[in-house]
């Protein structure tokens, strides 16, 4: 009885935290990997088959849709990726320090938290050809007296969706920019450059860059992997006939006929190499541009277009705030709409009526939503920190190799292994269950709560903790009222961060939830082809007020708990 | 070590003209850190600020550079000869400037590090680099070139950092306590190092420092800078 008993606390002996997360976010990811390859080759036993061949291939090869597919996969995924890497470093490289660099800072927590697909949905109102710019210019400047006729929405080159994602990859460059900065003494190069001659742009082209690339190449890998094998964006936004290749992947994976899945499961591991493809192509070609970086700054040229770059990379980023805030207030106008006639620039007449209407199930996706969201932050934090604890006390961090694990699932397209995921799940009878839905959400919670915790947490002054123990207070006593209450400030807001990620999961809670669980997020891309803008543009609007909230909620409560504390007090 | 001049265009020597301060102040928030400060340092000369930490010498000395972070507030003039620059950007002051640290940039190797200094006007890359060898040369550092600055001891760190600035042909140098992080038996090689070459390259020099020994080195004139907070 009593090794029964002493089990659990040894289970959870902190040093074996570390082993345990990585097996909480580890298996499903290879595990499912594995159960998506098995039917790319024609074994997938629950179908009745489990002959090895080569047939889904040929048919998926064969299929017409399939080069036209990955052509706009891979244009829409680098173009998208190239121009938010590059817009990002521009913007930091031109406007580092000034007033309007400072104001862009302030703006990313809101951006960020918002879902991809919110934006999205907001973004297709504001630039289709019935949308609120249209709009804006119509009859006075066009004189169209009707929604001209061309697909600005589901446009074939895909230029919609690269926008689309260019306004939330931006904003995220820019914030594991700012990361980097503090980690590699970016004011002192920047002073020796510009005292050595080197205008602004040029000086930091050749002094700082290389060191913030290094530490921004995961999310740049994460970002590229993101854009080629998105899906809820590319619903909304992308090209339709053929749609990016996960798309065309997750339709056969929702096809009546159940063959389908063969070809599906082919294209899905497709979908991976491409990724894979793609990241080493990117690897290589940095490598090259690197060297000539290298070779030019040592050649002494001390300016490169430092005018063209200020006022472009200004103009870029002020188009993408310009988007983001237009397609949040149209969310919030249709929202309120009751009859909103084309060209008007407002509607004629207002009502609460789509919330109202939809109140019983809006209540019930915001609660999912929540209940999901609220589940797996807080497990990914109770994680998160016992690793991080675990690292503090035996004085050593993990090695970069340990970062590496930790962005696999964002580098690994979801429709490569979530097919693999729900099958184990089925399987191990907890398909469309809570734990499914709330542990295939972790995988992606947990990499960012990691990511937002891990640097405070463990520049965190050992000596307080110390300093305690030597007052005669206890390690768990010691942890709890001293360690975590100095890091309550990060700690929610790699809560909110989890939460955030929580929500905008879309194809992980379909493929867990077996259709069962509609979140905000489910039922907003969902509905967003339907045409009926007030329903989806309530569903968006409560996707981006949800996260907000939490974010708002996360920046303030530190702020009341320590009001009287003046070296707690935030900036 | 032999001519020390090698590595540096001649002309300069016929063209240095003299640093001035003039009623320079230095204030954040309305608080007074450093000035009003009059002075004048003649090609080749070192002149020596003295002060506690605090007093607000390494904000004059950026204010001078340019490179003080835009909540300070600089008042006064700062010429070179009979030309101000106090409205110039850093890049246009043609101020070399030496630190505590030798902030080499560590993804660069030496050459490259001091082939960055270098003017672009030199194009050709086989000058760049006889350039940057010769420097390297006549600071004991011969075959230098592709070695990672990581791998050199703090003393010979901290000469490639003065080459770097150098061979950038600044017209005036500052010297931010450049020593102070050094060994005793160094820091005395070091200085020597420092102002031979200030010395054959008639630069107007202004040096920052709490050591007593740096100030009287330099064999010019000191002033001695308060703390404005005490």
């Amino acid at each position: 009885m009593k090794t029964f008993r002493a089990l659990p606390s040894k289970v959870f002996r902190l040093r074996y935290m570390p082993a345990i997360t990585l097996l909480v976010f580890l298996t499903p990811v290879g595990a499912g990997l594995i159960s998506s390859v098995l039917p790319a080759f024609g074994y997938l036993p629950a179908l009745g088959r489990s002959d090895f061949s080569g047939e889904a291939w040929g048919q998926l090869l064969h299929h017409p849709a399939i080069p036209a597919s990955i052509f706009t996969t891979i244009t829409t995924g680098f173009a998208a990726t190239i121009i938010s890497l590059g817009l990002a470093l521009f913007f930091v490289a031109a406007w580092y320090g000034s007033p309007s660099y400072k104001k862009t800072r302030k703006m990313l927590a809101p951006v960020l938290a918002i879902p991809h697909s919110a934006l999205a949905i907001g973004l297709a109102f504001l630039i289709a050809p019935s949308g609120w710019i249209v709009r804006a210019i119509t009859p006075w400047a066009t004189g169209w007296d009707r929604p001209p006729d061309v697909a600005i929405i589901h446009d074939p080159y895909g230029l919609t969706l690269i926008l689309g994602l260019v306004i939330k990859e931006t904003p995220y460059f820019l914030l594991m920019i700012l990361a980097a900065l503090d980690q590699t003494q970016a004011e002192k190069r920047l002073t020796v450059a510009r005292t050595l001659g080197y205008k602004p742009i040029s000086a930091w082209i050749k002094a700082v860059q290389p060191a913030i690339y290094k530490q921004i190449r995961l999310p740049i890998f994460a970002v590229l992997a993101f854009s080629l094998s998105v899906v809820d964006v590319s619903l909304i936004l992308g090209p339709s006939a053929p749609p990016p290749l996960s798309v065309l992947v997750l339709r056969w994976f929702n096809d009546p006929d159940l063959s389908y899945r063969f070809m599906a499961s082919a294209g899905a591991m497709l979908q991976l190499m491409i990724v894979i493809a793609a990241i080493s192509l990117w690897f290589v070609v940095e490598v090259g541009v690197s060297r000539i970086f290298r070779s030019r700054s040592s050649m002494g040229k001390r300016h490169f277009f430092e005018t063209e770059i200020k006022l472009a990379s200004k103009a870029g980023i002020n188009f993408l705030v310009m988007l983001f805030s237009g397609s949040l207030l149209v969310l919030v106008t249709w929202s309120f709409t009751w009859r909103w006639r084309f060209p008007d620039f407002l509607p004629s007449v207002w009502s609460f009526h789509s919330w109202q209407n939809n109140l019983h199930n809006l209540a019930e996706s915001a609660g999912t939503t929540i209940a999901v969201g609220l589940a797996g932050s807080i497990i990914a934090i109770i994680l998160v920190v016992a690793c991080l604890e675990n690292e503090k006390q035996r004085g050593k961090n993990a090695g970069s190799g340990a970062l590496w694990l930790v962005y696999l699932p964002l580098m690994i397209p979801q429709v490569s292994f979530l097919f693999g995921v729900q099958v184990i799940s089925i399987k191990a009878n907890i398909d469309s269950s809570w734990v499914s839905v709330i542990w295939t959400h972790l995988l992606f919670v947990l990499p960012y709560v990691f990511l937002s915790l891990s640097d405070p947490y463990r520049s965190q002054d050992n000596r307080f903790f110390n300093l305690a123990l030597t007052l005669g207070s206890t390690p768990s006593r010691a942890f709890w009222r001293i360690r975590l209450p100095l890091l309550l400030r990060p700690l929610l807001f790699a809560f909110a961060v989890g939460f955030a990620v929580s929500v905008a999961q879309y194809l992980p809670t379909l493929f867990a939830g077996g259709g069962r669980f509609a979140t905000v997020t489910t039922e907003a891309v969902n509905l967003s082809a339907s045409g009926n803008r007030r329903i989806v543009a309530v569903y968006a609007l409560l996707q981006a007020i949800l996260p907000l909230i939490v974010f708002a909620a996360a920046m303030r409560i530190p702020n009341f708990v320590f009001r009287n504390r003046q070296a707690l007090k935030g900036s | 070590m032999t001519n020390t001049n090698t590595f540096h265009q001649p002309e300069n020597s016929v063209t240095a003209s003299a640093l001035h301060l003039q009623d320079v102040c230095v204030s954040v928030e309305n608080t007074k850190l450093a000035g009003p400060i009059n002075l004048t340092v003649a090609p080749g000369e070192i002149f020596t600020i003295m002060g506690p930490s605090g007093c607000g010498k390494s904000s004059l000395l950026a204010a001078i550079s340019g490179t003080l972070s835009t909540n300070f507030k600089v008042s006064g003039d700062i010429f070179l000869g009979s030309q101000s620059i106090t409205a110039l950007p850093p890049e246009d002051r043609h101020i070399g400037m030496l630190f505590q640290d030798d902030l080499l940039f560590p993804h660069l190797s030496v050459g490259e590090n001091l082939k960055f200094g270098i003017p672009a006007a030199i194009k050709n890359r086989n000058e760049r680099d006889a350039l940057a060898e010769k420097a390297l040369d006549d600071a004991g550092l011969p075959g230098y070139m592709s070695r990672d600055p990581a791998t050199l001891s703090g003393g010979q760190r901290a000469r490639v950092a003065v080459l770097r600035t150098l061979l950038s042909r600044p017209c005036v140098l500052l010297l931010d306590e450049p020593f102070s992080k050094l060994d005793v038996e160094l820091r005395d090689k070091f200085r020597q190092f420092v102002f031979r070459h200030v010395k054959a390259h008639h630069l107007p020099t202004l040096l920052v420092t709490h050591d007593p020994d740096d100030a009287s080195a330099t064999g010019g004139e000191i002033i001695q800078m308060a703390n404005t907070f005490t």
